[in-house]
């Protein structure tokens, strides 16, 4: 009875091999119902749904069975969608940028500067653990460093540096951008940090012998190789940063908008099919980028 | 490059990545001792006292809405996410290493569900429960949303794991003459036990913290973040950093715990 449950390819005795074919060939499909049903469930039907209803009429009240094109045209005729959307998309170019640049040399600092191993995964924990607590609550902790009576307007005010408090520090786009940095800076870290480990290092000593100076071996060998960890960062912050409307609305007190925040506005005033419709377009377009950055890199190899 | 003499060039990036930690800490350290603010005191440095009061304030019914009953929510809820996570997450991975059909649309189902802004779930769940006509609560459509989040991680990571792990082990379980589920129970098991109280860590925080998902979700009664988000409008006193410390400091537990745990199992693993 045990053979029966044998997984396939391993070396058997035949006469086994074909009752063992038929009833073990079932394991795997057990194995991933449990995922395929709530990822079914919570993921694909609530989209499915998502779209049916985008062609839906409404009133203040309820959402009406219909076949319409108005929630699309309202959505995509209307200047204050195609700015929201502009500004959603300056977001994620910033964020991505800086989120890049930080995530690159904090995990080549770790992956090629820190030279024990337990070194390296006790300063990866130190970064790690604040991704693990509440993110409102990491936004809210910049009012007292913002603030206009915070730490950074009242030290620059004390030493003379500024006469009278900065305005734009807080409730601000800047204090958006870098309240998304602080939040997501994690998620390029990680990848990247993982394909550096992988390197092997005598690539870099044959580099090395071979006449290459440092920054020829970091433009050259190290950084096509983390590409992968990269791209896959990429993925990570483009999608946190188009979906976000907490940090937005936050951190700019309602002066700066995105395509999430203006999603929940519909939904909070029961426009439901209007909200449909632009989550509709909003998932084409990130749908559309992750695509596009997954021909560059193959994550089934890089996990 | 581990060459004897430190360079220049490590301590400019030790000097950044000092600079990375003080970014990441710096906030958070001055609300936990804002937290702290005197009676009388603001939202802002200088501290105007020190006093436990806004940590009482915490309790008080009137000033935060429901802090207790929020809490409890969050935290079972959390509780529940990681143990399906965790089952759930550890099934798929094993079904990942065997070929069947629709693996791959399986995988990309599940990567579709990481990228898949939050807010688009929540909107999608909270308008099914609507027209199926269920009421959304917390431990139904918030449940069911804040899986979408954290199988994916636990998916993956599974994916890694096993990418990883050599058949070689089980092979040998089984030319001694262990059963599968033997093979299982004491070789496979143990050797990625640390990897699935791992996945359990992510399980519980995503969704002890998650909101957005949650926003569409969770009917009547509030989880904790979805407390919080609410009072960033309309609370203006150092209650708000009580709060922060306190689930902060519960975070911080929880990931101790989880590590001593990963290290525990380990010993036990390298001793036997």
């Amino acid at each position: 009875m045990t053979a029966v449950l044998e997984r396939p390819g391993m070396i058997e005795a035949k006469p086994a091999r074909r009752r063992r074919v038929s009833i073990g060939a079932v394991v795997p499909y057990l194995q991933a119902a449990p995922l395929a049903l709530i990822l079914g469930a919570f993921l694909l039907l609530p989209i499915l749904m998502i779209a049916v209803v985008s062609f839906w009429d409404y009133d203040f009240a309820a959402m009406y069975p219909d076949f319409l094109t108005i929630n699309y045209a309202d959505t995509l005729g209307s200047w204050v969608t195609w700015k929201t959307y502009l500004n959603t998309l300056k977001y994620a170019a910033i964020v991505w940028a800086l989120t890049l640049l930080i995530g690159f040399w904090v995990a080549y600092f770790l992956a090629f500067h820190i030279r024990t191993t337990a070194m390296q995964m006790v300063l990866f924990l130190v970064c790690t653990v604040p991704f693990l607590t509440s993110n409102i609550i990491r936004m809210i902790s910049w009012i007292p460093v913002l603030g206009r009576n915070g730490l950074v307007n009242s030290t620059l005010v004390e030493i003379g540096l500024i006469p009278k408090p900065i305005e734009w520090l807080l409730y601000s786009e800047f204090a958006v951008v870098l309240a998304m940095v602080h939040l997501y800076t994690l998620f390029m870290v990680t990848p990247i940090f993982n394909t550096l480990m992988r390197i092997d290092k005598s690539l870099i000593e044959a580099a090395r012998d071979a006449g290459a100076s440092g920054w020829q071996v970091l433009w050259n060998v190290v950084i096509p190789l983390a590409k992968p960890g990269m791209a896959i960062g990429t993925i990570f912050v483009v999608t946190l940063v188009m979906a976000d409307f907490s940090t937005v609305q936050v951190m700019s007190g309602g002066q700066s908008a995105s395509v999430a925040l203006m999603m929940k506005n519909q939904m909070s005033l029961l426009q439901y099919p209007a909200a449909a419709a632009n989550a509709v377009v909003l998932l084409v377009l990130v749908l559309l980028m992750v695509a596009g950055i997954l021909r560059i890199v193959d994550i089934r190899k890089e996990l | 490059m581990s060459h004897d003499k430190r360079t220049f060039e490590f301590y400019v990036l030790a000097a950044f990545f000092a600079l990375f930690v003080l970014f990441l800490y710096g906030p958070l350290s001055a609300i936990l001792i804002l937290s702290f603010q005197g009676e009388n005191g603001g939202l802002t440095f200088p501290l105007n006292g020190v006093s436990l009061h806004w940590f009482a304030n915490l309790f008080e019914r009137q000033a935060v809405g429901d802090f207790g009953g929020s809490f409890k929510r969050s935290f079972i809820l959390g509780l529940m996410v990681m143990i399906v996570t965790v089952g759930v997450s550890l099934l798929a991975g094993l079904a990942f290493r065997q070929k069947f059909r629709g693996a791959t649309a399986l995988f990309y189902l599940a990567v579709a569900s990481l990228v898949v802004p939050s807010i688009i779930i929540s909107l999608g769940i909270g308008v099914v429960f609507q027209q199926i006509g269920f009421r959304p609560a917390w431990y139904t459509s918030a449940f069911g949303a804040h899986l979408t989040w954290t199988l994916p991680f636990g998916v993956l990571i599974m994916f890694a794991v096993f990418n990883r792990f050599s058949p070689a082990y089980e092979e040998a379980a089984r030319d001694l003459g262990a059963t599968s589920w033997q093979t299982f129970a004491h070789v496979v098991l143990p050797m990625i036990a640390p990897s699935l109280i791992g996945v359990g860590l992510f399980g519980f925080t995503l969704s002890y913290d998650e909101f957005a998902r949650t926003l569409m979700t969770s009917g009547t009664f509030n989880t904790l973040p979805l407390e919080i988000y609410g009072m960033t409008t309309n609370v203006t006193t150092p209650v708000l950093y009580a709060l922060g410390t306190v689930t902060t400091v519960f975070s911080f537990l929880v990931i101790l715990l989880t590590l001593g745990a990963i290290l525990y199992v380990g010993r036990r693993r390298a001793r036997i």
